[in-house]
Formats: C-alpha cells, structure tokens, sequence
C-alpha cells in the first residue's frame, strides 16, 4: 500500500486485507508484551496541525506497538501568516528522512499536497472537511466484528454530514463494502448535491429506525447553531437525535456508533451513550489495531513476515 | 486579412497598397488590430513581489496587447488620484503598451464609502471597480451607480454575495461535496448580477458585470440588454475552458475568483459569446509568487496569470482551425468573432479609446500580427510575467503573438518583447 490519503483510493479487496491484517494485530493488546518489531528502525512522524489528542495518541500507540521510532510534531494554529509553512516543513521532514507522516490537517487537501513535497508514505488523519480514512476504517471493523459482514447491511449516518470528513470517508467505505446508506439529518447539513453520493437522504429519523442495522451519530457542533444550520440544539435533539426512546424502535441486534467527542443531550442522550447496543468504546479500541494495519501495510512490513508469524518483541 | 498595411508615425497611412515604408514580412500571419484586456493585475506599487507595470505589460506584448486595464489591486488600493497618476507615469516610463487605470469604487476597495471618482476621473480613469471585493450594500452600489453618471462613467462590480461565499474554496456542487472544500454557490454571483441590473436600469447608469461565471448570469445579463440596460460584460479564458473536475488534487493552479464551475455552465457562456450577450474576453491575469501559491488548498491565494495565453487558449478550444475567418464551422466562435471579442468588444465596453480600432487609413497604427497555426505548450516557466501561476500549465495551444505594434512602434518583434 502507498499513500492513504483517502477511502476512495481503496477497493474492496485492499479493505478487506486491511481489516484482516487488523484483526490479527488486535491479539497483540491482549498480549503481556504489546510490542512487535515489525517496524524497527523505521521512523514515523505525527504531524497535527489541529488539536486532536484521541487521534494523536492512538496513532502514537499503534507506532509503538509495532517498535517504530515515533516524532511527535504539533504545529497548532500554524498557517500561512503566521510562523513556518507546510511546506517548509514538509521539506525538513524529508531532509530528516523521515519514512512515513500520519497527518492532521484542518485544511482539506493538505496531504495530497504534502505527497508532492516529501517522498515518505503519508497517512491522512484528517483534513478539513474532506476525508479521514482510518476513523472511515475502524468503524467498518467494528461493524464487521459485530454483525460479521458489511454486504447488505443498512447503515444510517445521522447528522452534521456536509462538515463530517468522518460521514464523507464512512459512506465511501460503507458503499465500496457493499452496506446500503441513508444521510439522515435536516437539509441544511447535508452536502451540496447529495445525489452525487450514491446513499438515500431521509429527514426522518423515526421513520427508518425498525429497519436499521446500524445508526452512526455525528457530533453536532455548536458553532453549527451560531451559524443557524438549525434553530436550537433542543430542537436538533428532539428531532434527530439518538435516546433511549429511539433506541427501542430498532432492531434488537442493531448498534449505535460515534466517533466521539459525544456531546450528550444533543445527538446522543446519556443512556444512549452507556447501552450495550452502543459500541463507540469498541469503536476506540479497534482504531490502533486497524492503524497497525494501515501503518504495516504500507511500511513494508509485509516483506517482514506475516503478522501471525511476528513473535513479540 | 491580406495585402499590406502602411504605417507612417503614429497611424496607419495606407492599407492594402505596396510602399517603401517599414516592412514587416507577415506571410502566413494574420493582422488584426492589438488585443485590449478589461482586468489585469499589475500589483505596482505595493505587490512588487508579484509582478510590476514593466513586467505585466511585457507579458501583455508577448501576448498580443496593446492596452490593458490596471486594477485597482495597488497597496494602498487604487482609490484616489495620486496613485492613478503614479501607476499612469509608471506606464508611460517603462510600460510596453496602454494601460488604462481602474479606479477603485469605494475608499480602500473596503465596500463602504465611494472614493473620490471625480478626481480619478480627471487624471483619466473612466471604469471604477473594487476588483474582487463586491459591493456588497445596495445603497453603496445604488450611490455609485448614479453618482458616475456625472461623467457617464463605468461601474463593474465584482458579482458576488460574500454572505453566501464567507470562506468559499470552489464552486459548490458535487466535486465541492466529495473534496471536503466550502462551496460558492452559484446564486451569490447571480443575486448580484441581478441586484446590479435593476440598480443600473432604474439609475440609467452604465453598468460593466465582470468575469460571468455561471449559465443563469448569462441569461440575466442578456434579458437586461434585451430591456436596453446599459451594460456590458465579460468572461475569462479559463471560465470558457476549465471546469471544477481540475481541483481532484487540490492543485492550487486551478484556484480562481469566481470558481471554475460545471461543462453546463461553460456550454452557457459559449452560447453567451455566440449571441452577443458577453462583450469580451478577459484575461483577468492575477499573478501571484509561488511561495503564495504552493500552499494547502485553502491558505492559497485565487488566480491565474492570463495575459500571455489568453489568445492562444481562445483559438485552441474555441476556433476552429478549418473553418474560414468568418465561419464558426466545428468551432464555437469564428476567428473574427474571436478577435473583436479580445479587441474592438473590450475596447468599446469600456471606453478604451484609440485601440480594438478597425484598420484603415487614420486610425493608430495599433496591431497584433500572429501566426494562427503554430501549436505550443504552456510552460509556466517560460511566460514573462514576474508570476507564474498558470491555470494552463501544460496544455496545449494554438496561435501565437509574432509582431505587436503599439503607434507604430514594435514591442514584441519577431516573439521578441522590445
Ligand atoms: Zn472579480
């Protein structure tokens, strides 16, 4: 694997490898010595231009599980006025001959600009708006470990869509997979021609929930009410999000997902959050191992042996 | 056209008669009269670093120019007669064609308070504009309007309702969806354009709508003519040929005010070129250094140099190399059609007198000789502009400046810049 810059750059047989070869590193936590040495002397950095610490220390862990030698570069607030580009950095990386950058970006586009100034392997941990492959990653390996397949399944992805790098690369995911989707949300927030996506849009929540499999709730920020996308978050809750009510309409076997941080109260009420049919701490969980996968895919630890042969460091 | 053109001084003497005057060999070129552009960044004084007059008119010769609009893009803005005769003695001093100064609407290009036009008006400013900032507020814009009447003057308001586009990185629609970038829905450029057509109607002012974008601007501006509204208008080599499939790598190249938009739409402005509805072509060249460019998607600044390239993309994608001068045959302009709208079209629209003239005896000897057939590749590298961001990097073209003629003297010779 190259770059992972995007949900889109992958077909199903590469997602069904990743989420296999995660599957078997997700043993490695389980383990006394949670550590492989199928990365050593490899150097990766994490470059986060936006806060973003459950990200930063999961990749962090997974790096480590795997011995690479990690540099942790936070670059908060940076742009183009003020202080150092990313460009500039970028082309301090290189010279440092850094193998591979996990990339944070509040900017949609920057690691595809960023492959065209370093030559070491970029992995997108999210940018802007546009698209963050691995959160789109684990939640397919969450599902899949829960329901044991994607084909044919039905997935509702409710809320903030037209702002969600999580909602574009998870539909992405889900429809490459074979899942059925509908955006579920009021028309303000979801994405300019719609249509586009290849998923079904509802505006109604209730509607749909007896015939659902899966319910993924994205965090509704509350700037979205300053800029009036909706009138008030009791008004938001009541009409789209996910309680305890809800919850009962679906289907016994369905689950609830989130990327976190949930706002609870808004899209998720508290009882919600702490059911068994809620699986966002599984969601957590899987994030290292499927970025294990990601990570020693494309750093050649193939060539290193399979991951059922690595024996603990 | 054939047979020869005698030039004597300033003017053209003779046309079509053998004469012992200066000689151009022009077999296999075309003369026309010197190309004319309504939108051209020149950024002096202020933005040296972008580019300067000497180097965006070079750029103008080479591309075919005898007379370009400076925009009031300065630092500080291009808003009071000072800086009008500052950019105007820079021109004469190592300018190497016209440059015809656009005045800033409002002080500062800031949308609130009208500058002084009557004394940007005597130093020879005749369109006011505030460039890629919109007049937003109609009573700003509604006083504006009228109050260049006093001189019958020019308003070309950039069309476009910032309260819709406050952070916009693209066109809005399916690409802006998939690449995660804020859209500019095509309506801010269309509620303006309509706003500024019933503000100009009802104040009988002239009202010039720069750079149309989308298929419904198009329709408006062209039920306003049909009104008789006084307005004309423009479009840019790269709204004619680039569409918003170009962002899918984010390459900063293709970032523009307004944005690149749909095939629809192109297909709408081409229709708007072949009935007359649009006025000229533009080149709306925006330099910008590379350390500006060469940013993330959203920290770059929008443009696309124009000058150098604007005549040989029009005849690439829009002529059709076969058809006879006066046919469209496969094309969608003809190459007369394709000329007046890069001369004697901007020259009227905007009162830019003594070029886009016809060539006969009397008129100034301002003429573009090009050789319609050579087929060349953008080099960004290449071009002579101090930037060179090119939305055409790569692409192939046809059609290149041979000889530019400005009063009878040379400024590009032989390809050269003189
Ligand atoms: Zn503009």
């Amino acid at each position: 694997m190259d770059d992972l810059l995007s949900i889109e750059d992958l077909d199903a047989g590469m997602i069904t490898r990743i989420l296999d070869t995660a599957e078997g590193l997700k043993d490695i936590a389980v383990r006394p010595i949670k550590k492989v040495p199928v990365l050593r002397g490899r150097t990766v950095c994490n470059l986060f231009y936006e806060d973003s610490t459950r990200t930063r220390i999961s990749f962090e862990v997974a790096e480590k599980r795997l011995s690479a030698d990690v540099i942790n570069f936070s670059a908060k607030g940076s742009s183009v006025s003020k202080g150092e580009s990313l460009k500039d950095t970028a082309l301090t990386l290189q010279a440092m001959g850094v193998d591979a950058i996990v990339i944070r970006h509040s900017s949609s586009g920057a690691p595809r600009r960023l492959t065209e100034w370093v030559d070491a392997k970029v992995l997108n941990a999210g940018d802007g708006w546009h698209q963050h492959p691995t959160q789109a990653l684990l939640d397919l390996f969450t599902i899949r470990e829960r329901m044991g397949r994607l084909e044919g399944l039905n997935v509702a992805i409710c809320g903030d869509v037209v702002h969600s790098r999580v909602a574009r690369s998870l539909v992405q995911g889900l429809r490459i997979m074979g899942a059925e989707v509908t955006l579920v949300g009021p028309p303000t927030l979801m994405p300019a021609q719609v249509d586009s996506w290849d998923v079904t849009v509802s505006h109604d929540l209730d509607g749909m929930l007896a015939d659902l499999d899966v319910c993924y709730l994205l965090r509704v920020q509350n700037e979205r009410m300053a800029e009036q996308f909706f009138p008030s978050v009791r008004e938001y809750a009541r009409i789209w999000g996910m309680d305890i009510d809800r919850l009962e309409v679906m289907p016994e076997h369905a689950i609830v997902m989130h990327p976190g941080p949930m706002n609870r109260g808004v899209e998720i009420s508290a009882d919600v959050a702490d059911a068994e049919q809620a699986v966002i701490v599984d969601q957590v969980t899987n994030g290292v191992a499927v970025r294990m996968a990601c990570l020693y895919l494309m750093l050649g630890g193939e060539q290193a042996g399979a991951v059922s042969e690595v024996t603990p460091a | 056209m054939t047979g020869n053109v005698v030039v004597e001084g300033e003017v053209i003497r003779s046309v079509g008669e053998e004469s012992a005057g200066l000689r151009i060999e022009c077999e296999g070129l075309i003369c026309t009269s010197g190309l004319v552009d309504l939108s051209s960044h020149l950024r002096q004084p202020g933005r040296e670093d972008s580019e300067i007059i000497a180097t965006g008119t070079a750029a103008a010769a080479a591309g075919g120019y005898t007379a370009v609009s400076a925009m009031p893009t300065t630092e500080p803005a291009m808003d009071h007669a000072g800086i009008v005769e500052q950019v105007l003695r820079l021109a004469r001093e190592t300018g190497r064609c016209d440059v015809f100064p656009v005045g800033a609407i409002t002080k500062g290009r800031a949308g609130h308070e009208l500058a002084e036009m009557g004394a940007m008006h005597e130093a020879g400013v005749r369109t006011f504009s505030d460039a890629h900032h919109a007049v937003v507020s109609s009573q700003v814009m509604r006083r504006a309007l009228l109050y260049a009447r006093t001189w019958d003057a020019i308003i070309a308001n950039h069309p476009e309702d910032t309260s819709l586009t406050e952070g916009a990185q693209m066109h809005e629609g399916a690409m802006s969806s998939r690449l995660g970038l804020k859209g500019s829905p095509r309506e801010a450029e269309e509620i303006i354009v309509a706003r500024d057509l019933i503000l100009a109607e009802r104040a009988g002012a002239r009202l010039h709508v720069p750079h149309l974008s989308t298929r419904r601007a198009v329709e408006l501006v062209r039920d306003a003519k049909a009104r008789g509204v006084r307005v004309t208008c423009d479009v840019t080599p790269h709204h004619l040929v680039l569409d918003d499939s170009n962002l899918v790598d984010y390459d900063t190249r293709f970032k523009v005010i307004p944005p690149l938009r749909t095939p629809d739409d192109i297909a709408a402005l081409r229709e708007g070129l072949q009935d007359g509805t649009i006025d000229a072509i533009t080149s709306d060249h925006a330099p910008h250094p590379p350390d500006d460019k060469d940013h993330e998607w959203s920290y770059a600044p929008a443009g696309t140099v124009g000058l150098e390239t604007t005549l040989s993309v029009i005849l690439a994608e829009l002529v059709d190399p076969d058809a006879c001068p006066d046919k469209r045959g496969n094309g969608t302009l003809s190459m007369a059609e394709a000329l007046a709208l890069l001369s004697s079209g901007p020259a009227k629209a905007r009162d830019i007198e003594g070029h886009g003239r016809p060539i006969t005896a009397g008129e100034p000897a301002n003429l573009l000789l090009f050789d319609p057939g050579v087929i060349w590749s953008v080099v960004g590298d290449e071009l002579r502009t101090r930037s060179r961001n090119t939305a055409f990097e790569g692409h192939e073209v046809r059609g290149r400046a041979v000889h530019t003629v400005l009063r009878g003297k040379f400024t590009l010779n032989d390809g050269k810049v003189v």
